[in-house]
């Protein structure tokens, strides 16, 4: 089941919220897609469940075209949109079983459909409480079951995490991870860690294109700067130009200066050249010294660095 | 079909489970009581004719009160998102919607009976023209409903949606009024459009073709224009 989006392109009014982007995402991909609010995010996710359509470019779901065959799409994804749709004053039961009658599960199977979600989403004991009573996090839960209730091969989930306290985060995580072993899964957020915890691949959204497409791990990679090493040594008589000197010999370093001595210790900042691991040499070099190495560590450019770095305007 | 089912039934369990059925229902028996007893106490004559002259009048607020909450709530709630794009057709969304408030509103109409059965112990009914009057008053619902409906569409606040309806549903009732101030060539025109005019002929006891199609083509109408409206958020 793959969901391919060529040359998308959607203008509320005179703006374009989407602007001409092309992706295709396999089965069995956790994907999210990343950017700060009003990045185009949800527009892309409301075009591909058929809710909005789009002024330019295809979209196709397992191969169908959602501007032709609206109702066959539906049928295979279930969504989550951003703003929970949930009736308040329905229990959770009566929900889900409304939630499934719409996506026509045959009548003798929907009791074990409801069932199966309640037991995954862990709503077995408010199964009987009106969803206005619940709290957020259950509720978030319930609107995560009625995506799954029929069991749909994609599911895309619009910020599935916000407004959730630390525990709930974790738990709807843990379950999105679990989802997406089976399910082609898409999901929304502007929260980098969410990213860097479910996702098999990001892609970067800002104002209305993609500016990154990668796992975490290569987008990291990609966009690594120069390598920043901190340094901390053991104090000792010797004299602070010698071991700048000493260590700016090494190949490959750029620059090292001290940054700080106290009593006991001595730290320097080291920076060299991208994509070069010095950490060995200058542990070597320091050896060879005759001084005592308390520290090393170094600075990894973080998602959210690059985050920042991509989406800075 | 099952679709249109579905929702049918969501929509009258959310009438129920709510005191809005309940209230308007005792609103409407309420006031059509005070009509019919005094007719009856105070004037001694054994007849219908005073409540279903004043049922259009209540349906005027009835009406738009029931439907104001079809679309606007689930645009408010966000929950409009959830029907559209599950796998039915905008059209059995309406229609659903549609069904159900008729259904609430037959059901006011249905308890009214009980004064048809208590005058047909005390004097002589011509049942044919109640009847006629009961299909006429449903049918006129019908209109109301799918304009009450139709605006609730328009908007996510259900006072604008009240206040649309009411307004439309008044310019059609009040359209046979103000003919004497219409040159004579508009007059048969607007007075075709009243929904009134057609009701007067069904209460009379007349069913004629011309009244039905006036009533099932502008419940039509209403109809189209609410999945239009509903359409409409993918184009704008």
């Amino acid at each position: 089941m793959s969901i391919r989006v060529e040359n998308l392109t959607k203008y509320y009014g005179p703006t374009a919220a989407v602007k001409d982007i092309s992706f295709e995402i396999n089965t069995g991909q956790i994907v999210g897609f990343l950017g700060p609010n009003g990045a185009g995010k949800s527009t892309t996710m409301k075009i591909i469940t058929t809710y909005l359509t789009q002024n330019q470019g295809k979209v196709y779901v397992d191969g169908l075209d959602t501007e032709q065959k609206p109702i066959e799409v539906r049928k295979k994804i279930g969504y989550l949109p951003e703003q929970n749709p949930l009736y308040l004053d329905m229990n959770v039961i009566d929900y889900l079983k409304f939630a499934a009658e719409l996506e026509s599960v045959p009548k003798n199977e929907i009791e074990s459909a409801v069932n199966k979600v309640v037991d995954l989403c862990g709503l077995q004991d408010v199964r009987h409480k009106d969803i206005g009573e619940l709290s957020k996090g259950f509720k978030q839960r319930v609107g995560l079951a009625q995506a799954m209730v029929h069991n749909p091969e994609v599911l895309i989930l619009d910020e599935p995490t916000s407004g959730l306290d630390p525990n709930q985060i974790i738990e709807i995580r843990k379950l999105i991870k679990q989802l997406g072993k089976q399910k082609t899964l898409v999901l929304s957020t502007h929260i980098m860690q969410e990213v860097e915890a479910t996702c098999d691949r990001v892609l970067i959204i800002n104002n209305g294109e993609i500016v990154a497409d990668g796992s975490p791990d290569s987008l990291q990679d990609k966009f690594r700067g120069k390598v920043e090493i901190n340094l901390v040594i053991k104090k000792d008589s010797i004299d602070k130009d010698l071991i700048e000197r000493a260590i700016a010999s090494i190949s490959n370093v750029e620059r090292a200066r001290v940054t700080r001595t106290d009593d006991k210790t001595i730290t320097l900042h080291v920076s060299a050249q991208k994509g070069h691991d010095v950490r060995e040499d200058i542990f070597r070099k320091i050896v060879s010294m005759n001084l005592v190495l308390l520290g090393l560590h170094q600075e990894e450019k973080s998602l959210e660095d690059i985050f920042r770095l991509l989406t800075k305007n | 079909m099952n679709n249109i089912l579905t929702i049918f039934k969501k929509e009258m369990k959310s009438y129920f489970s709510s005191p809005v059925a309940y209230i308007v229902l005792a609103v409407f028996l309420g006031i059509t009581g005070w009509f019919f007893t005094s007719n009856l106490f105070l004037g001694g004559v054994v007849t219908m004719r005073n409540v279903f002259d004043i049922i259009p009048f209540i349906y005027l607020f009835f009406i738009p009160a029931i439907t104001m909450r079809t679309f606007a709530e689930e645009k408010k709630s966000g929950t409009i998102e959830l029907l559209l794009t599950k796998p039915v057709t905008d059209l059995e969304i309406v229609l659903g919607k549609f069904l159900a408030a008729l259904s609430l509103t037959a059901i006011a109409l249905l308890l009214t009976w009980t004064y048809v059965i208590s005058l047909s112990f005390i004097g002589k009914l011509d049942f044919g023209a109640v009847t006629g009057a009961y299909l006429g008053l449903l049918l006129m619902a019908g209109i109301y409903i799918s304009i009450g409906i139709f605006a609730s569409s328009l908007t996510h606040n259900q006072v604008v949606a009240f206040i649309i309806s009411f307004l439309i549903v008044f310019a059609l009732f009040m359209l046979n009024k103000v003919l004497i101030f219409l040159p004579s060539g508009f007059a048969s025109i607007f007075e075709y459009i009243s929904i009134d005019y057609h009701f007067g002929n069904i209460a009379r006891g007349v069913l004629d073709t011309r009244n039905l199609i006036y009533y099932l083509s502008g419940i039509v109408i209403f109809i189209v224009l609410t999945k239009t409206s509903l359409e409409s958020r993918r184009w704008t």
